[in-house]
């Protein structure tokens, strides 16, 4: 504990007291390198976050421009075979584990789950903090792997390749997530201790912003299925450097215990890069349609569902690793099942926006893109569910198309959406509208004309992870490389006007959106200690239509 | 609008009061021992479904464990959770210089159970009861108890060495006064991990020890 307020003392008047606890948290304990590296305050922290997430996704998304590149042309040309492997590997763990699973949790999660709950601070703040040391251990780590000479087993770590075959630097990477594992431990128990022991007075679980929610049930799954990754990344460490045999076929071991273990984690994890990216879609669509959710209890409990079924599917990565066809059953049926309170979320989206006074400022742009791109990426996610379909496509573009619907044309939209929305409210300025117009539109044709060809290549046989490929995919591989240029741009577009507006955006108001939820009741940005007062709830969240407006107010 | 108390530096700025502390730093402590569960969980699925496929060999290699080590062990663990708990009922009533002497009586037992352990691996690896020496020999798929019963044992070593430094910076911090212990739980935060790491000890011990013994 910190004893700051023992030499502020007792002896201050009450005016410069307030004066103190008034000014914004940008300023209120100066801006020296140090006053940032060593804060606990959890929006500070969240800024933390967002500078090192953002350069891990440059650093993935260089490795994609290489890949892009290279499969311009069907011979394996511009880089060699092993240069590739490694390539894709750089963009999975560093896309993966350091910007996908933490960006929206740890960024503005971070910033806004104590302000939504009408709290001081998260439960733990130099838990908090020091979750951000490790993030950025285990990133430098995977990063050390990489300058080193890299890693060529693909993020999957797949044994026995990973634990005996490969020669490259695999220990090394597997340190670098398991550290950053337990910085996605300490950040989920931070939201679920906070969001149980410090919801401010009236604010009672159903009256809980669906992004809380979403944080919630994503801090659930960080809790339990990261740790059973640990183990397994762990046992392969054990086993390149002490010669354990848990995985090692040639002594009996079961390399296909460690993919269990992994799809244990991973496919859960799916529902980490999501289930945040949901979280902040309800709270935009709300926003801009200005309407209440619909169906509000529903969607809790489709959150809650995703997060517990999604515990039971993930034998669908193996129906082609030898797993018995009733496993194949139960995994399949399964898989089908977690697409119910998927769909229930998206159709109440869509009946949210049903007679509402919809407005297509940038954050609703990018929110709508999110429910179009998830939309497909779930829907074809039912394809790969089913075995037969599954054998087909299994480890061809097709998955690749599938996946990268749901993590980039979802949560990567649903991320750029929740920092437009919320931009004045952390930097206290306001962003240039039609730029970001222009980069949402720009990111939705970018992401379509890329992907979009991976599905039909995969659909006519091209495999994942190839750096040459027959003459005949060439046309859908240059559509999908021009489709990268255009998202690269439209990636790279905030970068320029989000910067410029912190120096020259008009100021903004505490709530520039005229939106509810308790963020929005403190100043942009906000003070020190979040709120002038604690807060009181006394109505349901989304209250865009108070009793008493006309309905077209 | 929250006053310069006179309880500061007990209540931390983010909480109301210190019930809300206790609570917050309690339940902390339970939902980490729930990720602990899973992470052990996985390595006690392996050992499991390896059990299953190889009986003969996990019986043949758990004959080779050095059991009165195990079961010395045992007894010291369970011991230190004894004076662990002590601790903890003697921080609710405040008797500070109590509490010190349980955590250091605590520590001791646990350093003597690493130091068993020690001798037990310095033991272990004379013998060649080490996956990938090339004198082991036991049969064929012995060297997969062999690899978990170092996995395990290391790993709970670790939970161990661990659950040391928390005690010994709870013991600095209450003979310091930093940790006023009827008014914080930080004593009993710290025993729940300790507890943790015996009871995996517990399902350790049958498992590594006892099996092949019957």
């Amino acid at each position: 504990m910190t004893d700051t307020t023992a030499d502020s003392g007792a002896v201050e008047t009450a005016e410069t007291t307030d004066e103190a606890l008034g000014r914004s948290y940008l300023s209120a304990s100066g801006s020296t390198l140090s006053s940032w590296l060593f804060t606990i305050d959890h929006k500070r922290i969240a800024i933390l976050y967002a500078i090192s997430t953002t350069v891990f996704f440059f650093i993935g998304g260089a490795a994609a421009t290489l890949i892009r590149l290279e499969l311009l042309t069907p011979a394996g040309d511009l880089v060699a075979d092993d240069t590739y492997n490694k390539l894709f590997t750089l963009h999975g763990i560093t896309m993966i584990w350091f910007f996908l699973v933490p960006v929206i949790p740890t960024t503005l999660g971070n910033f806004l789950v104590p302000l939504m709950l009408g709290a001081r601070d998260l439960a733990f703040p130099r838990l908090n903090l020091f979750s951000w040391y490790l993030n950025i251990g285990g990133g430098l780590l995977a990063l050390a792997a990489i300058i080193l000479g890299g890693v060529d087993t693909g993020w999957t770590f797949y044994t026995p390749f990973s634990s005996f075959y490969s020669n490259s630097y695999v220990s090394i990477a597997a340190l670098g997530v398991f550290l950053t594992g337990f910085s996605s431990i300490a950040t989920g128990l931070n939201f679920i201790v906070t969001t149980h022991t410090m919801r401010c007075p009236g604010l009672t679980w159903f009256r809980l912003p669906l992004f809380i929610w979403a944080n919630y049930a994503t801090s659930l799954i960080m809790l339990l299925a990261t740790p059973v990754l640990a183990m397994a990344l762990l046992l392969i460490v054990a086993e390149r450097w002490f010669g354990l045999a848990i995985f090692d076929p040639t002594r009996g071991g079961d390399p296909l215990l460690f993919q269990h273990l992994f799809w244990f984690y991973s496919h859960p994890a799916v529902y980490i890069m999501i289930l945040p990216g949901m979280g902040v879609v309800s709270e935009i669509i709300t926003c801009f349609a200005r309407r209440r959710v619909f169906g509000y209890t529903a969607m809790v409990f489709a959150i809650l569902a995703i997060a517990v079924i999604g515990f039971f599917v993930w034998g669908h990565h193996m129906f082609v690793s030898g797993q018995s066809s009733y496993a194949n059953l139960v995994f399949s049926f399964l898989s089908f099942m977690v697409a119910v309170p998927s769909a229930i979320k998206v159709f109440n989206w869509t009946a949210t926006l049903f007679r509402g006074r919809i407005t297509f400022e940038a954050p609703m742009l990018y929110a709508l893109g999110f429910v179009g791109l998830f939309t497909m990426g779930g829907l074809t996610g039912l394809f790969l569910a089913s075995v037969p379909i599954d054998l087909h496509v299994h480890d061809t573009y097709f998955v690749v198309a599938h996946f990268h619907y749901i993590m980039v044309g979802g949560m990567v939209s649903a991320f750029f959406g929740g920092l437009h929305f919320w931009w004045p409210k952390i930097t206290g300025r306001l962003y240039p509208e039609r730029w970001a117009q222009a980069a949402a539109i720009m990111m939705f044709v970018g992401f379509n004309t890329t992907f979009f060809p991976q599905y039909i290549l995969g659909y006519l046989g091209m495999p994942r992870r190839y750096h040459a490929y027959a003459p005949e995919f060439q046309m859908f591989h240059v559509a999908s490389t021009l489709g990268a240029v255009l998202l690269a741009v439209a990636y790279l577009m905030p970068l320029f006007y989000l910067g410029w507006s912190l120096f020259f955006g008009r100021a903004a108001s505490a709530n520039p959106w005229e939106a509810t939820g308790l963020e929005w009741t403190t100043a942009s940005p906000p003070p020190q200690h979040n709120f002038f007062s604690t807060p009181v709830v006394r109505e349901e969240p989304y209250n865009y239509h108070p009793e008493g407006t006309p309905k077209d107010a | 609008m929250r006053e310069i108390s006179p309880l500061a530096g007990i209540v931390a700025e983010q909480f109301d009061d210190r019930g809300q502390q206790r609570q917050a730093a309690e339940f902390g402590m339970w939902i980490f021992l729930g990720t602990e569960v899973l992470f052990f969980g996985a390595i006690f699925l392996g050992y499991t479904l390896y059990r299953m496929a190889y009986p003969a060999a996990f019986a043949e290699a758990g004959r080779e464990t050095l059991v009165l080590i195990g079961s010395a062990n045992t007894a010291i663990l369970l011991t230190s959770s004894l004076t662990a708990a002590l601790a903890v009922k003697a921080a609710e009533f405040g008797r500070s210089r109590l509490v010190v002497r349980l955590i250091a009586v605590t520590i001791a037992l646990g350093l003597v159970f690493l130091a068993l352990k020690g001798y037990e691996y310095h033991h272990d690896i004379k013998s060649h009861f080490v996956p990938g020496d090339p004198l082991f020999g036991l049969s064929e798929h012995a060297v997969i108890f062999v690899s978990f019963y170092w996995a395990m044992t290391g790993i709970h070593a670790i939970h161990m060495a661990i659950g040391l430094g928390a005690w010994v910076v709870v013991a600095i911090l209450v003979r310091r006064g930093r940790v006023v212990p009827d008014k914080t739980n930080t004593v009993e935060v710290v025993g729940l991990y300790w507890h943790f790491v015996d009871t995996i000890w517990i399902f350790l011990y049958p498992l590594l020890y006892l099996v092949g013994r019957s």
